[in-house]
């Protein structure tokens, strides 16, 4: 039996990474706080990479019953996500600003009070278009 | 005898672990990159309101769908208990009021680009009223379950006037959609008035 011609393998592993790099992106963000979104259905993508801002709600321990904020890389309190958004909206081109979304990705277990003083920060910068972010239910 | 060979050629390189080099790109990429889900429910905020201003809203109780989250994570619809799997259901039903009916909302007759004269459901509101303790999993399974019924009303309508489903339709036709069953919601979190 003539042995096979492996030269050509590498390039077969060049087709499946071209693929991870295209769908993934890079982790510019290290996750302080740990999260499990919600499941849902009725899920839209967020448009528009370069439109969007992101606001992590978790707990700040594994089993912890602590919950905490984290705005790009550091942990933070509601009063800081006005600046937050502010120095974000700066960062961005005219035609993005309008079109500010802000990923939510809370825990499933984070109380109410803390999402619904997220949202009145969020209301008052003017960051009305809110995404919550979730997983696909596996029907 | 004499061997008649070429000239001894280089030997060849051996390909075999080139296969590892792009294995190990392959591995940086997938360890340093994140699958993060970028979907989700989308919201709109309303703008923020002058504090002084106390607006109270005169609705008829027939146009009002009442659902409200105690801190123990019970949703009641109008003061059933209900889960989120019927919830959409009876949003759909509430929201659409295809009968008629006079305890569910009233409709009016507009005329609405690309569909013509049809009867919007423009008076009915959902209220939300959620208490500060509940776990944000059951409020955003109330919130996805009511985004069901809406879609549920708006695919059935887009499939039978346009031919395919809401998502498929562009921008004219899923305003026109949205016309006949725009989403009306008000939520109050606590004591504080959101949407």
């Amino acid at each position: 039996m003539p042995g096979l011609n492996t030269a050509a393998l590498p390039d077969l592993i060049f087709t499946v990474l071209f693929f991870f790099m295209i769908v993934t992106h890079m982790r510019d963000v290290e996750p302080l706080v740990r999260y499990d979104v919600p499941l849902g259905t009725e899920l839209q993508k967020v448009a528009h990479k370069a439109s969007v801002v992101y606001i992590y709600v978790g707990r700040t321990a594994k089993d912890s019953d602590q919950f905490a904020i984290q705005l790009n890389n550091r942990l933070a309190t509601v009063d800081d996500i006005r600046a937050y958004i502010e120095e974000e909206r700066s960062r961005m081109a005219p035609e993005d600003q309008a079109l500010l979304t802000v990923s939510l990705k809370a825990d499933r277990d984070v109380p109410m009070r803390l999402i619904a003083d997220i949202k009145e920060a969020l209301r008052q910068s003017y960051a009305l278009k809110i995404n919550y972010s979730a997983t696909k239910r596996p029907q | 005898m004499f061997k008649s060979r070429k000239q001894r050629s280089l030997p060849e390189l051996n390909t075999t672990s080139t296969a590892d080099i792009s294995f190990m790109l392959l591995i940086f990429f997938l360890v340093t990159s994140s699958m993060d889900s970028d979907e989700g429910l989308a919201r709109q905020l309303p703008t923020p309101e002058d504090p002084t201003e106390e607006q109270e809203l005169v609705v008829k109780k027939r146009n009002v769908l009442l659902l409200a989250l105690d801190a123990a994570d019970r949703l009641t619809c109008n003061g059933d208990s209900t889960d989120a799997a019927q919830l959409a259901g009876r949003v759909a039903d509430f929201v659409a009021n295809a009968a008629a009916d006079p305890e569910l909302p009233e409709l009016s007759e507009r005329d609405v680009h690309l569909l013509g004269r049809c009867k919007v459901s423009d008076r009915h509101v959902i209220f939300l009223r959620v208490d500060p303790a509940a776990s944000y999993n059951a409020y955003f399974e109330m919130q996805n379950a009511i985004l069901a019924g809406y879609n549920q009303l708006r695919d059935a309508l887009a499939q039978s006037r346009f031919g395919h489903a809401y998502a498929q339709c562009n921008a004219e036709q899923r305003d026109a959609v949205a016309m006949v069953y725009p989403q009306r919601i008000s939520e109050e979190i606590g004591n504080r008035q959101l949407e």
